[in-house]
């Protein structure tokens, strides 16, 4: 075999899924994730394990799959990690592990996201997790929202033996892996479940539809329900809009309200009651994960779906393995050109959206090249909806209902580098509710290190005498 | 899940249910909403909070059966469960931020309209409670549908009643007990308060801007989070877009465009007449909740 070309992966043929909500990527069978580990060079100084933000022993698992000892393999990441079937299927590898990977420099790097997503299944599914914790500390800590980073503290802090309580304000845990990433990306029951499911048998409690800053206070929290410390991961999930005429028209929504349909609440079922709408023919506007998963997921519902982002192809900050799957299912890309207006019908329904297009001018201060509108170069666009997805900010209720919270200038939480530390004491934070919106494993990661720097907090203060 | 504790029915297919949400009831101020459902396949459904309880860790909501899962849901009983019942959520009534003096120079109106009945009520019953007696003009479309109206009585100064048919009250619109009582010099009030079908907030608000008086709606948009995550419940208040949810749902009438949102409230309306012509079929074989009233 060819050291320098990876196993390929098995996916559903694009005629097939852009029909049906099925996951895409089929994953390794057991033969390819040994026959694609053996490519591992299991380097002494491994370049991959730097580029993990939850620093997975990398080698350390690739061994034990060449080794054929899976047990151990899934015991390794899972160490680190609390939710690898998720990080195996979402993460953007190829600008983290995978991107420092040796192999580079000659070929394929090895498929580490594909051999993490088939050792977490391979565990899950045989139930092959033993639970390891430390004996109880007796004392109780709260985290706020069961996205992936309240998820991955909460997973940390039950190991280290606090007594740990989630509490969500949606009626499922999982945050946005479980309302916003769709089926056919990470599948709710055989996945996101099964990884919620592991983080309970450490002991983790889950109290859903609890809204803190509302249903109850951070403040409350520690004063009458003797909370010692509190996470709050409530992420960013505030929908941005353009600001632009005829963006209230019917037909006109944001990427979060038709992924909420169609994800939580399962509107692709007949059997499910809440309705999705998104007609024949849809412009989503954006370039991200999200506007992605929005043109897909509107595809599936049979619409020709078309993304209209304002730079180029090449700019696309959505995942290059989003974007191609995109592009297999027949997506089309209207790359340069930017909304200037939704135009509307008599009856107050989109009916076209007016565009400009664009050209890349010089880079601005964050290196990207600025996009510019090139003049009287404006075009129409017909459609029966449009899908805004131009990215989310911090949720406001906790931040506005939590006395003594410090915000930053975006609106985030102002918290310390790597520990989470707030303006309150014992009031930590992270994830897409400090740093705005981000990846599933930056907040994964915000989420290790503040359990690491809660347990250090509580340890002084009152396990230490 | 959340129990039923309590259940009324006051109206065919309207029911008064009390159930038991110690979280809720603990924080729960006039003016907001809350979110259920009823089982896994149900929709998320706003409905305003109609009274509460905290020492009995209780909370009220009046359900009108409009689409599937409020079809589904007033044939609960007591006993029944919610399986979920998320809030409070949205902000208070503007008034429980103001002193006691402040409220006691104040003539306040309330108009409900159908089942904006059942949220105008904790409003006049916080008044009440200090002390303060309101006016109320209640509207329906005919008797039946005039609920909670010995609530509202005891809790009021003056309750004027009026239906479309003329069955009991009145006969005709809300409007048209303003306008009476205008002619009358009696529309002397510093603030109206209007809950209600958005139509009949529109008529209200149009009118109490002719009188100068200021008006505060509060509207049922729709929603699917209810916490700020969809935009469902964006709405032009004053030329800027605000999200029901957070921003609301009580809002300046004057400067809602409320056309715009009337319009947008339409927009599943097929989606749920599908659903809703589907479950009337099931329902027609075996109703029980109607026949009962």
């Amino acid at each position: 075999m060819d050291r320098f070309k990876k196993i390929d992966v098995k996916v559903l043929s694009p005629e097939v899924r852009k029909c049906n909500f099925e996951e895409v990527c089929l994953g390794y069978s057991e033969e390819e994730a040994v026959l694609e580990a053996n490519r591992c060079l299991l380097c002494k100084k491994p370049a991959c394990v730097q580029g993990c933000p939850v620093s997975i022993d990398i080698p350390g698992f690739i061994a034990k799959i060449k080794e054929g000892d899976l047990d151990k393999a899934g015991e390794i990441v899972f160490d680190s990690s609390t939710l690898p079937a998720i990080c195996g299927r979402v993460c953007p590898q190829e600008s983290q592990c995978e991107g420092k990977c040796v192999l580079n420099k000659k070929g394929d790097p090895v498929s580490i996201g594909k051999l993490e997503r088939f050792i977490a299944d391979y565990t899950n599914i045989n139930n092959s997790l033993k639970i390891r914790k430390n004996p109880s500390k007796g004392l109780k800590v709260a985290v706020v929202g069961s996205g992936p980073s309240g998820l991955s503290c909460a997973g940390e802090l039950a190991k280290a033996g606090y007594d740990v309580t989630i509490f969500e304000a949606l009626h499922k845990p999982g945050g946005v892996l479980e309302y916003g990433i769709p089926e056919f990306r990470l599948p709710k029951d055989k996945v996101v479940k099964k990884e919620i499911q592991n983080l309970k048998n450490l002991g983790v409690k889950i109290e859903t539809d609890v809204i803190i800053g509302r249903t109850i206070t951070v403040d409350s929290l520690m004063k009458d329900e003797d909370f010692k410390a509190v996470y709050l991961a409530s992420g960013a999930g505030l929908p941005k809009f353009m600001g632009i005429p005829g963006e209230n028209l019917n037909g006109v929504f944001s990427a979060n309200e038709v992924l909420t349909r169609a994800n939580l609440m399962k509107a692709f079922r007949d059997d499910y009651d809440t309705p999705v709408f998104v007609g024949k023919k849809v412009i989503v506007v954006g370039g991200g994960n999200v506007a992605m998963d929005a043109a897909r997921t509107a595809l599936r519902f049979g619409a020709e779906v078309h993304v209209v982002y304002r730079r180029g192809l090449e700019e696309l900050p959505a995942r290059v393995e989003e974007v191609h799957h995109a592009q297999e299912e027949g997506v089309i890309f209207n790359v340069l050109c930017n909304p200037l207006e939704i135009i509307g019908s008599e009856d107050g329904w989109v009916k076209a959206v007016k565009c400009i297009r664009m050209e890349l001018g010089e880079p601005d201060s964050s290196g990207r090249r600025r996009p510019q509108e090139i003049e009287d170069s404006e075009f129409i666009i017909e459609a029966d909806s449009v899908i805004m997805s131009l990215g989310t900010s911090p949720n406001p209720i906790i931040n506005k209902n939590t006395k003594g919270l410090q915000l930053n200038k975006w609106e985030c939480i102002d918290a310390e580098d790597v520990s989470g530390k707030t303006s309150i004491e014992g009031v930590f934070a992270g994830g897409d509710a400090v740093t705005g919106a981000a990846t599933v494993i930056l907040a994964m990661g915000a989420g290790k290190n503040s359990a690491a720097a809660i347990d250090k907090y509580l340890t002084d203060k009152y396990l230490t005498k | 899940m959340f129990e039923i504790k309590k259940h009324k029915i006051l109206s065919p297919g309207i029911s008064l249910y009390e159930v038991y949400a110690p979280r809720v009831a603990n924080t729960a101020e006039p003016g907001q909403f809350v979110i259920v459902r009823i089982h896994e396949k149900g929709e998320r459904i706003p409905l305003t909070i109609c009274d509460y309880n905290r020492e009995a860790g209780t909370v009220s909501i009046v359900v009108q059966a409009v689409g599937r899962s409020t079809f589904q849901m007033v044939k609960l009983e007591k006993g029944d469960n919610f399986l979920d019942f998320a809030g409070p959520l949205g902000q208070p009534s503007e008034l429980i931020e103001e002193s006691d003096e402040e409220l006691k120079n104040k003539k306040i109106l309330f108009i409900g309209g159908g089942v904006g009945a059942a949220p105008v009520y904790p409003q006049i019953k916080w008044l009440s409670d200090k002390g303060i007696k309101a006016d109320m003009i209640l509207g329906a479309r005919s008797k039946e549908q005039l609920i909670l109206k010995e609530d509202i009585k005891k809790t009021t100064n003056n309750l004027w009643l009026c239906t479309n048919d003329g069955s009991k009250g009145e006969t005709g619109f809300v409007t048209d007990v303003m306008r009476r009582l205008k002619q009358s010099n009696e529309m002397n009030y510093d603030l109206i308060v209007v809950i209600g079908p958005m139509i009949m907030m529109k008529s209200v608000s149009e009118l109490s801007l002719e009188y100068g008086i200021k008006t505060i709606a509060s509207l049922n948009t729709l929603m699917v989070d209810g916490t700020g995550m969809c935009g469902a419940c964006r709405v032009t208040v004053g030329n800027e877009t605000k999200f029901t949810c957070v921003d609301g749902p009580e809002f300046n009438a004057h400067l809602v465009d409320f056309n715009e949102a009337m319009r947008r409230q339409m927009i599943f309306k097929t989606e749920e007449g599908k659903d809703l012509l589907k479950t009337q079929k099931e329902t027609e074989e075996h109703n029980c909740s109607c026949q009962q009233a």
